[in-house]
């Protein structure tokens, strides 16, 4: 293990004590209340309109504050959470099938691996379903029973249906369910929008955030905005492998500069690594492409039981197929959880058992669904991703199975926050994927947008009214000095960058960054590996800043440079990323650290060493951060090994 | 790059190329070698684009975010269509495999007054918000929501409401259209409502408000072309429009809200 300077003092998460179901009701009642009139008298910067920045916006202006909302899309409609696809968990129990709060919350702390926050978990739990009702209200076209009621389908880490979906596209609908709440408050003066205009640093006064510096993409141009809090919603930080499913603007920059500016960062090592996406298939490729969770309710995943078995799927009888999961976790079957889908996937691989050209893949087989179910039903399910499958792969999925491969999906770190989503720094909140709250060291499907959403609608409108009621703050203008300071340290750098004039392009430097982060850091960590992938980082860091070639200008549209920004960031965060996965000695959830794992490849936790939360307090590029640790303590879910045998 | 194969294309690719909104714009001209047909449309842009930025030159500007066909940030006139030649397929999921060896490449950006250039292939779109904004929701506030099965909504609706909601709000529409019409956006959001419970008691209110922010913005008139139903990649029905007009009516000559 690492030696790494450790801070004295604990973390305090700020959670409720008592019987875990009263908790949130006591806090809300606990909260202080600022009044109907002096809610405009306060202003809140929300950056980011995914789910969660979407959400809080909209809610936030319902309440009668003023809003500032920014984006980097020409639109906050776009945001990435619109490339949800699978579907949204909720405790309604429509199903009749046993579900309820207490089962979703234990699921997903059981899922989680034991490392997240009982109290959070649980008010997660009961806030999603709310989520369902809210959205139903707002126009989402959630599917639905002959008889009009709602539908569910299942996904993984669970034994009943509780997820809500809307065909293939439920990210899409919910994002403009809050997108469009979100307009029409726009369209009331209780939201400002701000579209390509880019977060590049984090203004702190006397300890509190009180503002943010712009780059607008359009013109290039710097600007100061100065508020009452700060809501980061800038989702996560997947695209630091380069390869990932995230959309192409995810970045960690905004959660980056916060850092810089005094913001914990917790848990990075946990990055979730989805067992169902179409496989590299070459060098060319720019991003990877999921194929949902939710075809894994009716295709079952196999490779053949010979090595090195070049015959086309349809010539492989059933006897000399290995339906691996359904083998090794008979209880969940196709539906265990992603951590351990994925892992199995690569132990297959790495066996010599993979099929396609590279033998970097398994299928993913929907024949027997089609056989008992017809066609027409399975397309109607899931029509739009086998299109998707075969426009990208020119494979037909009707015919063959499809070939999966994991491939970096979602980002349990994030941002340190306590129960009131504040960070350590007040006034700054962290909602969404950018903050690391609730899922552990993994996260089961369709439990991000119930976060998110759970976030912005139903946890924070009501603490940032108790952080203005309790913290009486003078107001601040942009022409103060911190404000100044930081415009001037942003141009600075913009002017550096395009300075460089070196010869290896931006996203060359992007794809060394992944190879080494996948490679190193990936579905299987290790000691020599993680030392190794710093001193990489290290090194391709140096090489960035004395060989990295942006062209254009700073004062115009410049994507080149966009990009540039945000790759030097990631080539900070992904050393922490790493030193992080050094540090966590024990394999947890997604975390597989080789050194620590059962005689059947299963985690092995410490739970003596590590039941904590790991938050990192920044000292400077290259030098070692400083540990603060929150312990985690399990009262209503003891502590287990974690089985879906 | 991988080692060129003899599948490779070879193409030549006529780009609009301009600095910023106020500056000319013109075509240029670049050959492009070695292009793999298994990559999509955009990757051959990001291939062309880091044989510029070799040069020092500035790469061609173009929008794009999830590369999978739901954002709706992608979007280009593909010699003379929007989104390229495939049915119901985004700039970023069309792929080389439809080009052939030795084509000629015409690549525009969204031609439409009301959708101002940036930069190169980039245009502004923010007129389709102001047009959400104009009505394209319905008015509940977070918390207090009755429970979401307490209002039944029959399967053949909520499959017509989600039909309609699939738009991914990119342009195309707009950009086929010759009259730079912005109706089957519009529509498909009012249609999606029309189909809800959810949405009635909103439903001359939105109609009005949001055809009337429509022609503030400079969209022009559907003269029934059928073009925007062609080009559009999520699948929007032009019978969508028909609604829309029935709706209007209905609005116009009822409305007391
Ligand atoms: C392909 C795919 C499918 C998924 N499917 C599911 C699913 O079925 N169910 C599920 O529960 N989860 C799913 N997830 C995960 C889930 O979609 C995300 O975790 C979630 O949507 C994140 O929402 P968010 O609001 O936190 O952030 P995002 O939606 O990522 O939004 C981030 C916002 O921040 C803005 N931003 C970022 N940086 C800056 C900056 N510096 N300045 C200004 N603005 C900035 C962006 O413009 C954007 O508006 C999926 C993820 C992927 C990749
Ligand atoms: S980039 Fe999202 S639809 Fe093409």
């Amino acid at each position: 293990m690492s030696t790494v300077a450790i801070s004295e003092k604990e973390l305090d998460g700020r959670c409720p004590t008592g019987p875990i179901a009263e908790r949130w009701d006591r806090r809300k009642r606990e909260l202080k209340l600022v009044n109907p009139a002096n809610k405009r008298k306060y202003t809140v910067i929300v950056v980011g309109t995914g789910l969660a920045g979407g959400s809080a916006a909209a809610s936030l202006a319902e309440l009668g504050y003023k809003v500032l909302s920014f984006c980097l899309q020409d639109t906050p409609r776009r945001a990435h959470s619109i490339a949800a696809q699978g579907g949204i968990n909720a405790a309604k129990n429509y199903q009749n099938d046993g579900d309820s709060v207490w089962r979703l919350f234990y699921d997903t702390v059981k899922g989680g691996d034991y490392r997240s926050r009982e109290s959070n978990v649980y008010r997660l739990a009961e806030a999603s379903r709310n989520i369902i009702d809210q959205c139903v209200a707002q126009g989402v076209p959630f599917a639905r029973e002959y008889g009009g009621s709602l539908a569910n389908r299942s996904f993984g880490g669970a034994q009943v249906s509780r997820t809500f979906y809307c065909r293939g596209q439920t990210g899409q609908q919910l994002l403009l369910g809050a997108y469009q709440a979100m307009m029409r408050q726009v369209a009331a003066g209780g939201v400002k929008c701000f579209a390509r205009k880019e977060m590049v640093d984090l203004v702190v006064i006397d300890g509190n955030a009180r503002g943010i510096i712009t780059r607008d993409l359009v013109t290039g141009k710097f600007e100061s905005f100065a508020a009452d809090a700060v809501l980061l919603c800038t989702g996560g930080y997947g695209n630091a492998y380069y390869l990932s499913t995230m959309a192409k603007t995810c970045n960690v920059t905004a959660a980056w500069r916060a850092h810089k500016r005094g913001a914990l960062f917790a848990n990075p090592c946990y990055t979730q690594i989805h067992p169902t996406c179409i496989p590299v298939s070459g060098d060319h490729q720019s991003k990877l492409t999921l194929m949902s969770e939710s075809l894994r309710n009716d295709g079952r995943v196999w490779v053949p039981k010979k090595q090195h078995d070049h015959r086309r799927p349809g010539e492989i009888p059933e006897e000399e197929r290995d339906y691996y999961l359904e083998r090794r976790y008979p209880s969940y079957g196709n539906l265990a959880p992603r951590d351990i889908s994925s892992r199995a996937a690569k132990e297959r691989c790495d066996a010599g058992f993979g099929v396609g050209q590279s033998g970097m893949s398994v299928y993913l087989d929907f024949a027997a669904a089609i056989q008992r179910d017809g066609e027409a039903t399975i397309r109607a399910k899931y029509g739009n991703l086998f299109h998707m499958y075969e426009r990208i792969t020119a494979e037909n999925p009707y015919q063959d199975p499809m070939r999966i491969y994991p491939a970096v999906h979602y980002t349990m770190g994030g941002l340190w926050v306590d129960y009131h989503l504040q960070s350590n720094v007040p006034g700054l909140y962290v909602l969404g994927e950018a903050n690391f709250s609730d899922h552990g060291a993994n996260r089961l499907g369709a439990s991000a947008l119930m976060q998110g959403l759970a976030d912005g609608y139903f946890v924070v409108p009501y603490t940032v009214g108790d952080h203005f009621a309790t913290s009486k703050q003078e107001k601040v203008t942009t022409d103060h000095p911190e404000f100044r300071g930081a415009l001037e340290a942003s141009q600075q750098r913009v002017k550096t960058l395009l300075g460089v004039n070196g010869r290896r392009s931006v996203d060359q430097f992007h794809r060394a960054l992944g190879k080494i982060m996948w490679d190193h850091v990936g579905m299987a960590r290790n000691e020599a590996g993680l030392k190794e992938a710093v001193q990489q980082i290290r090194q391709l860091r140096d090489d960035f800043w004395k060989d990295v070639k942006v062209v254009g200008s700073g004062e115009a549209f410049n994507q080149n440079l966009e990009h540039a920004g945000r790759v030097a960031d990631f080539m900070e965060f992904s050393e922490l990323l790493a030193t992080d996965a050094l540090y966590r000695d024990e394999s947890c959830g997604g975390h597989f650290r080789e050194e620590h794992q059962t005689e059947e490849g299963e985690c092995q936790r410490n739970d003596d060493d590590f039941c904590h939360v790991a938050a990192w307090e920044f000292k400077g590029v290259g030098a070692a951060p400083v540990l603060h640790k929150e312990p985690l303590e399990f009262e209503e879910v003891p502590l287990a090994t974690r089985s879906y045998k | 790059m991988s080692a060129s194969s003899s599948t490779d294309l070879n193409l030549t690719l006529k780009i609009w190329r301009q600095p910023s909104a106020a500056a000319a714009g013109q075509f240029k001209t670049y050959e492009l070698r070695g292009v793999s047909p298994d990559v999509s449309f955009l990757e051959m842009l990001d291939q062309l684009n880091e044989q510029l930025i070799a040069k020092g030159e500035e790469p061609v500007a173009f929008d794009h975010d999830c590369r999978e066909g739901i954002c709706g940030t992608c979007g280009v006139m593909i010699n003379g269509q929007a989104h390229g030649p495939d049915n119901e397929t985004t700039t970023c999921q069309l792929h080389m495999r439809r080009f052939q060896n030795g084509d000629l490449i015409v690549i525009e950006p969204w031609r439409a007054n009301a959708f101002p250039v940036v930069r190169d292939l980039v245009v502004n779109r923010s007129a389709f918000d102001r047009i959400i904004q104009a009505g394209g929701y319905v008015s509940v506030n977070t918390g207090g929501a009755p429970d979401g099965n307490a209002i039944p909504v029959p399967r053949h609706q909520q499959e017509a409401a989600m039909d309609a909601a699939a738009c991914i709000g990119c342009g195309a529409c707009v950009a086929s259209c010759k009259n730079a019409s912005a109706m089957l956006f519009v529509s498909a959001k009012v249609s999606q409502m029309a189909n809800l419970p959810q949405g009635l008691a909103e439903r001359s209110q939105r109609v009005l408000g949001m055809v009337a922010q429509m022609d503030k913005e400079g969209f022009g008139g559907c003269s029934v072309t059928e073009e925007c139903e062609a080009a559009c990649p999520a699948g929007i029905k032009l019978t969508n429009i028909a609604l829309m007009n029935r709706e209007y009516m209905r609005a116009a000559l009822t409305a007391t809200e």
